[in-house]
């Protein structure tokens, strides 16, 4: 076991925000040409990030269902600086910093223009991220998930495709929308509760009369950002016109931002509201399966197919929390991070023939396979982890989930199955239309194989998505403590 | 008379000013144009002084309960002269880049510091409403100081046309509560208006009153006169406009109610959250459609304004803080946005529309950021400072029991996001709309825009631990607790 680490939590969080400062520095410095340095800080910096994720990683004690790594102080009147993580937030921790050099190797070559700026974004998010899993306090908390706009925004608006700035106000203002209902119902809170600590908060027993209106609010803001049907429609244009490595973030991370505010808040916070609530979330979540698979299939842009996709594997998530026992919120926080893992290195994979061809029209591509055997290997085994293929990390988060909503509710669990049917007619239309067949498209018959970078991107992800399937109990396990003390406090609130 | 010694001490920063501010205009008067420069440096250090001695000063009431200096008064002064004498820097050099450089200008805001101080300080209707008219009639001539230029012309009429109206309904307000309460104070109509046997008259008053004070802080649906004044005056001139005579006006409309109409607070508040819904609507819907930086500033100063009236409706202690740190942070970002907009031109033209900020990132990239900061803090985007102020107001008008007002204040707030929203594409997204790079910035401008920036985010962090004990200070001993 590696020595102590004083603040790590603190050191975790902002250590991408040294390396912004660091870049910026460096183009000050060399006035010009600062492109190479800041790529290699970046790099070197979500790399450290990693390395320091791990170590936290490995010195959590997974027995201890509380919060661990405590760091508080005071701050001001209406907010504390209070940070810690449990067995469910550390893994997203792991996640957030397992993604980002990634995303910052994706970029390598394909972002040329304003490196500088768009390497300092990366990390501000990273930052934001992480900040949003570690934060205890409420306005914390807030702050952290807010903040995650605004660097998304400028990322999707600078290097996004042709419609990038429709697409960015939509993604601002669709989820701005959201979260103010939540700050006001975070005021309302800390007013009655008379503290903004979130441990704290889940104690405090909230009346009857109140969790129906708060549990709205806050579903209101990780609904948008899950994306939940109805509320998913800026999704397919934010993932469209986002960068690569944008796309990759924004599914892998930023997603997932919801269903750990279900977890965090929803939950634990509000259970009579939850139990209330969840026959509701068991529908929106089983039409979202079945109508966006639909919806996935008929796509002509290989990008909005994969959103589309991430809206329904999003739905199995959201039953999973709302299930009421711990099994399904096993696997949905499972589901959360296989999905990180698979939608991330689909969007890199289609990222790689778009940077080939400057076109991500489904038509355009067929019979891929001769040319670019390597990557017809990689594309498959992903598009099998998405279909939910047993032996990739997409069937345990499925299964799982499945498992604990047939448990609350029985016809839900049975159209939500249909949707792993319906995941496999569109994931392998996708696979065949792009990959088998003969070339019939002139323009592909020059077109290359992955090269060492791109693999090297890929190589980790296929290692965590057939490890994660073989081996699950290596998050189960971390996440076991924590979810039975949330399902038992839970069960014991609504007093069944 | 014995309590006139006392009484000259509680309101010296007023008398520093007000002499201070008649010695400059001798000073100028007789050494002519050629002295603007030291004038104005002058004036500025007089407005420093003067809130040195505001700070300092002993607290208490004089002159028979028409002059106040409590803490409240002095927080509000204090903010008040900073930010004149910020719109006098910011004013001078643009003035001689416009060749309308006089000493008059900052004689006039120090002539107008002491109305607005007034404004503060009041602690009857007949104080209140010289202060208001001190300030108001200096303002007016400073709305029209470019004169030969058509729009400043226009701004100033308008401005002086709609003022003089306002006026008279607030005079006509005062009557009815003097006629209905029997007296000037608000100690004493505080009284009447508690045990509830004025009755439809002093309502009526204080419907008056409430109206011809919306007037002064541009809050809808009386604010008219704002974009056309906000478009037309010299940019200085609306730096000033939108940040001291707003604090002073909050400060006095939070005295007149909670002081004065404490205990038919179910009364006035009815009217000022009526008055804020609106404010939000016309700010958030208003500024969608513009393509002038400064209307665009207007509607955002309307919506802003909105904020700050709802926290005065809690009508409690914790919504009286969260006016004044809603007001101080607002002056803030205010001040940025003017500065920067000081400080940027195009071939000796300076930047009006808000299209020209196009590309802007290439040309001024620290300007680009400091700008994007501003507007991401108007926004309420956390954790900049604006975040803050609306945490503060949101939070009192909760705790007040305002849920559904603070619902739409804060939906409003998303409608708005999208001007902002534009501000930040529009520099960063986007190509410049032609080749011409920018002018050399004036220096006093580029830096206050940036100090204001650099307050709005990452100051703030630390600024509200100190902000916080000093506006509930300033706020204890109003409201119910």
């Amino acid at each position: 076991m590696p020595a102590e680490i004083p603040h790590i939590l603190s050191l975790v969080t902002f250590l991408p925000l040294i390396g912004a400062g660091l870049i910026l520095l460096a183009r000050f410095a060399m006035k010009g040409g600062a492109d190479s340095a800041a790529r290699w800080i970046a790099l070197g910096t979500t790399l450290a990030t990693l390395a320091v994720a791990t170590v936290l990683v490995l010195q959590f004690d997974p027995a201890n269902a509380g919060y661990q790594f405590i760091e508080r102080y005071e701050w001001f009147a209406a907010a504390q600086y209070h940070l810690g993580v449990d067995g469910i937030s550390i893994l997203f921790v792991l996640l957030t910093a397992f993604l980002m050099p990634i995303c910052i190797l994706a970029s390598w070559k394909t972002i040329n223009d304003r490196v500088v700026d768009y390497m300092v974004a990366f990390l501000v998010l990273q930052t934001l991220v992480i900040g949003v899993f570690t934060a205890l306090d409420l306005f914390l908390f807030y702050i952290f998930f807010e903040g995650t706009l605004v660097p998304m925004f400028i990322i999707i608006g600078v290097w996004g495709g042709a419609n990038r700035i429709y697409a960015a106000y939509k993604f601002f203002l669709y989820t701005l929308l959201g979260s103010v209902l939540m700050l006001l119902a975070m005021l309302w809170m800390a007013y009655t509760a008379g503290t903004t600590s979130i441990p704290e908060l889940k104690t405090f027993a909230f009346s009857p009369a109140a969790q129906p209106l708060l549990w709205l609010a806050f579903f209101a803001s990780f609904a948008v950002k899950m994306p939940m049907w109805p509320v998913h429609t800026w999704l397919p244009d934010a993932h469209v016109q986002a960068p690569t490595a944008g796309s990759v973030i924004l599914a892998g991370i930023l997603l997932k931002l919801g269903g750990y505010g279900f977890i965090l808040f929803n939950v634990p916070m509000f259970p009579l509201a939850s139990q209330m609530f969840a026959p509701l979330v068991f529908a929106l979540s089983a039409i979202a399966i079945v109508y966006t698979s639909l919806v996935a299939f008929r796509q002509t842009d290989m990008k909005k197919l994969i959103a589309y996709s991430s809206v329904a594997h999003m739905g199995f998530v959201t039953m999973g929390i709302f299930a009421g026992n711990a099994i399904g919120m096993q696997g949905a926080v499972f589901q959360m991070l296989s999905h990180g893992l698979i939608s991330g290195a689909l969007f890199l994979c289609v990222g790689v023939v778009y940077d080939r061809m400057h076109t991500r029209e489904i038509a355009f591509y067929g019979g891929l396979t001769s040319k670019m055997p390597w990557f017809a290997a990689i594309f498959l085994m992903f598009t099998m982890a998405n279909v939910g293929l047993p032996g990739t990390s997409g069937f345990i988060g499925e299964i799982l989930t499945l498992t604990g909503v047939y448990q609350a509710s029985t016809w839900t669990a049975f159209i939500a199955a249909s949707g792993v049917i319906l995941s496999a007619v569109y994931a392998l239309t996708l696979y065949r239309n792009v990959m088998f067949g003969e070339i019939t498209n002139p323009a592909l018959k020059a077109i290359t194989d992955i090269d060492r970078r791109e693999l090297l991107i890929f190589v980790p992800l296929i290692v965590g998505t057939i490890w994660l399937g073989v081996h699950p109990g290596l998050v189960l396990d971390y996440t076991a403590a924590s979810v039975e003390a949330l399902t038992t406090t839970y069960h014991a609130a609504i007093g069944g | 008379m014995p309590d006139l010694i006392p009484a000259l001490h509680l309101s010296a920063p007023e008398l520093t000013l007000a002499i201070g501010g008649l010695v400059l205009l001798m000073l100028g008067a007789f050494a002519g144009e050629k002295s603007t420069r030291l004038v104005s440096l002058l004036s500025v250090a007089l407005l420093v002084a003067a809130s040195a001695v505001a700070a300092t000063g002993p607290l208490g009431s004089a002159f028979n309960g028409a002059y106040v200096a409590d803490p409240l008064a002095v927080y509000g002064k204090i903010v008040i002269y900073l930010s004149s004498a910020v719109a006098i820097i910011l004013g001078t050099g643009w003035m001689e880049r416009a060749r309308i450089a006089r000493f008059e200008y900052p004689v006039l805001i120090v002539l107008a510091a002491v109305g607005m101080s007034m404004m503060a300080s009041s602690g009857d209707l007949i104080s209140l409403y010289v202060g208001i008219e001190l300030h108001s009639l200096a303002l007016y001539v400073l709305a029209a100081y470019h004169r030969d230029d058509l729009k400043a012309s226009e701004a100033g009429l308008k401005y002086f046309v709609l003022g003089a109206l306002s006026s008279g309904l607030l005079l006509y307000g005062a009557s009815l509560i003097y006629g209905f309460t029997g007296s000037m104070r608000f100690e004493d109509i505080a009284v009447v208006a508690a045990s509830g046997d004025a009755g439809t008259g002093l309502i009526f008053g204080l419907v008056f009153l409430i109206c011809g004070l919306a007037f002064k802080v541009s809050a809808a649906p009386f604010h008219m006169w704002t974009p056309d004044v906000y478009e037309g005056a010299p940019t200085p001139v609306v730096a000033l406009f939108a940040t001291a005579p707003k604090m002073a006006a909050m400060v006095l409309i939070a005295r007149a109610l909670s002081e004065g109409f404490g205990g038919a607070h179910d009364q006035w508040a009815q009217v000022i959250i009526l008055i804020s819904l609106i404010s939000f609507a016309v700010g958030a819907f208003g500024g969608l459609a513009q393509k002038d930086f400064q209307r665009l500033l207007a509607y955002s100063s309307i919506a802003n304004i909105g904020y700050a009236l709802l926290a005065i409706a809690a009508g409690t202690q914790a919504g009286l803080q969260a006016m004044l740190m809603f007001m101080t942070l607002y002056v803030i970002d205010q001040m940025g946005f003017f500065a920067i907009l000081l400080s940027l031109s195009k071939g000796g033209k300076p930047i009006r529309r808000i299209a020209d900020l196009a590309g802007l990132k290439r040309d001024r990239p620290l300007t680009a950021i400091a700008l994007t900061i501003l507007s991401l803090s108007v926004l309420g985007m956390p954790p900049f400072s604006g975040f803050w102020a609306k945490y503060y107001v949101f939070g009192a008008a909760a705790g007040a029991g305002y849920w559904m007002v603070a619902a739409v204040g804060l939906v409003a707030s998303v409608v708005a996001a999208f001007y902002y929203l534009r501000i930040i594409k529009l520099m960063w997204f986007d190509a410049p709309l032609d080749d011409v790079p920018t002018d050399k910035a004036p220096v006093e401008a580029q830096w206050i825009g940036w100090a204001c920036a650099a307050f709005a985010f990452p100051l703030v962090i630390v600024g509200l631990t100190w902000l916080e004990p000093l506006t509930r200070a300033a706020a204890s001993g109003f409201g119910a607790g």
